[in-house]
């Protein structure tokens, strides 16, 4: 595997995936590994940001103290223009089909991304 | 071949100061006590996970309570899926000739044994670590996800979706071991509390207490005889963000495959027994596995397609959304209504004909799929 990019998920504002060398294939969940042919060589790429709502929930009773003081807050899918799909924050008013961008915002004290429409 | 030759299920709600072992021995009581047994001719035990009370080896640690010595023993997880997938196996165990007798037991005090928001927590769990869990979904997030792209692409609305709690609390009502009996109406439901949208809190199944068991043996026990035709699995994914598309979903790959190994039909099916943890998982389900068409799911409950005198009856006990969801033991009650209509031992929930039944459960996010038909005898 080469070049690894800290991502959100390690606290840098950045979302990462991974393309294999070997079958084109791109995955968002990072291993050392391509999940669609098994090869070990592949590369690391800082996403654009850019993509288009798959799903959304307005989460309004949340689970925790920490998680409790966002609420209502947007659970999106969103499928980037690299194509890969991706759980991630929203504005609360986003729908299915919307051409977004992200950002990143804190929540819960950890930063994670979180998409609003595209200007 | 094998046979489920009884059934034993705790009522749903609240068992203050029953521990998850404790409802696991009731229900595995009743079951073998169903099938004419005694302890010391059950040779096999298979058991869910208690969330309460989590250990390496349940089946184990439950035989040992229950005071049994069986020859083949383990604990299975495959989260709401977890009781036809044990059933499954109990009837390939069977007809191996691994056993004689299959114990199949789930139970917990999920209610009462820990706060709501620990149970919520637990639950959530089943998403990914990193990039999942850390932003905050709770489970009705993840199927409120699944939700709002269902919806999109089909047409269904929330009014829709809401009439499957009604459908299920109208069954729950006649049961008397359901955990909610207080009527409710599309409005009521449209009306309750905000989860995580487009679910609100009568979309949702409750946090119960309770145990279900069956035994699954080689051959019948009695006169009434409920053999198992043929099971099938798909598991598909385990994270909603790595999810297929909605018409590759693992539903219609396991009821393909069942269909196959049964040489049954839906044409055939004469009780449906289907997973539903959320409304829209039912609607999802019901329309995956065939018993409607997309999107057309609600029209046909407004029909009354799916009612206790209806075409194709439906969870008559009340399902998750209304006797209750105890984890393992929740999608086992199922189960237990169908061997009870199939049998002729439902009571004033009786249906005119369950010769044959489908059972389809769901673990994780729509990941893991069992569909299994059952047919009567004689």
């Amino acid at each position: 595997m080469s070049g690894a990019i800290g991502d959100w998920t390690r606290g840098a504002e950045a979302i990462v995936y991974q393309i294999c060398s070997a079958c084109g294939a791109r995955q968002y969940f990072r291993r050392g590994f391509c999940a669609a042919c098994g090869a070990s060589d592949l590369a690391e790429h800082r996403a654009s940001g850019a993509g288009t709502v798959y799903a959304t929930s307005l989460v309004c009773r949340a689970a925790t103290p920490e998680t409790r003081a966002h609420v209502p807050y947007n659970i999106v899918l969103v499928d980037t223009d690299e194509g890969f799909r991706m759980m991630a924050h929203g504005d609360n008013d986003l729908a299915i089909g919307d051409k977004v961008t992200a950002r990143f915002a804190q929540f819960a004290g950890r930063l994670v991304p979180y998409f609003a429409k595209a200007k | 071949m094998s046979f489920v030759t009884g059934v034993g299920l705790t009522s749903y709600g609240k068992h203050e100061g029953s521990s998850s072992l404790d409802l696991m021995s009731q229900a595995a009581e009743l079951a073998i006590s169903d099938a004419g047994l005694k302890r010391s001719e059950i040779d096999g035990i298979l058991c869910g996970y208690s969330t309460v009370s989590p250990h390496i080896m349940l089946a184990t640690v439950f035989a040992e309570h229950f005071g049994i010595r069986p020859s083949y023993a383990h604990a299975v997880q495959v989260g709401g899926a977890t009781g036809l997938a044990m059933t499954m196996l109990a009837h390939h165990l069977v007809d191996a000739g691994v056993a004689r007798h299959v114990l199949v037991v789930g139970g917990e005090n999920r209610l009462t044994g820990q706060s709501r928001d620990a149970s919520i927590q637990a639950l959530a769990q089943v998403g990914h670590p990193e990039y999942e869990v850390t932003l905050g979904p709770t489970i009705p997030a993840y199927y409120g996800l699944v939700a709002t792209r269902y919806m999109h692409e089909y047409g269904v609305t929330e009014r829709d979706l809401a009439e499957f709690a009604v459908l299920m609390r109208k069954h729950a009502m006649l049961h008397p071991g359901a955990q909610f009996h207080q009527p409710i109406t599309v409005a009521d439901v449209m009306a309750s509390k905000p989860v995580a949208m487009p679910l609100k809190l009568l979309d949702c199944c409750p946090v119960s207490d309770g145990g279900a068991a069956f035994v699954i043996s080689r051959e019948a026990t009695g006169d009434e005889r409920v053999r198992i035709r043929g099971c099938a699995q798909a598991h598909t994914h385990q994270h909603v963000t790595a999810a297929p598309a909605l018409s590759e979903l693992g539903a219609e790959i396991s009821i393909a495959k069942a269909k196959d190994v049964s040489g049954i039909g839906i044409s055939d099916v004469r009780y449906a027994a289907v997973y539903d943890s959320f409304t829209i998982t039912l609607a999802m389900l019901l329309e995956d596995l065939g018993l409607a068409k997309r999107g057309e799911a609600a029209a046909r409950v407004r029909a009354g397609y799916f009612n206790q005198d209806g075409e194709m009856p439906l969870n008559t006990h009340g399902g998750l959304l209304s006797y209750g969801h105890c984890g393992v033991g929740g999608a086992m009650a199922h189960l237990v209504e169908a061997h009870l209509q199939m049998t002729g031992r439902a009571g004033n929930r009786q249906v005119h004909d369950a010769s044959i039944a489908l059972l389809h459960g769901d673990g994780g996010v729509l990941s893991s799929h069992v569909s299994m038909f059952l047919e009567r005898v004689r």
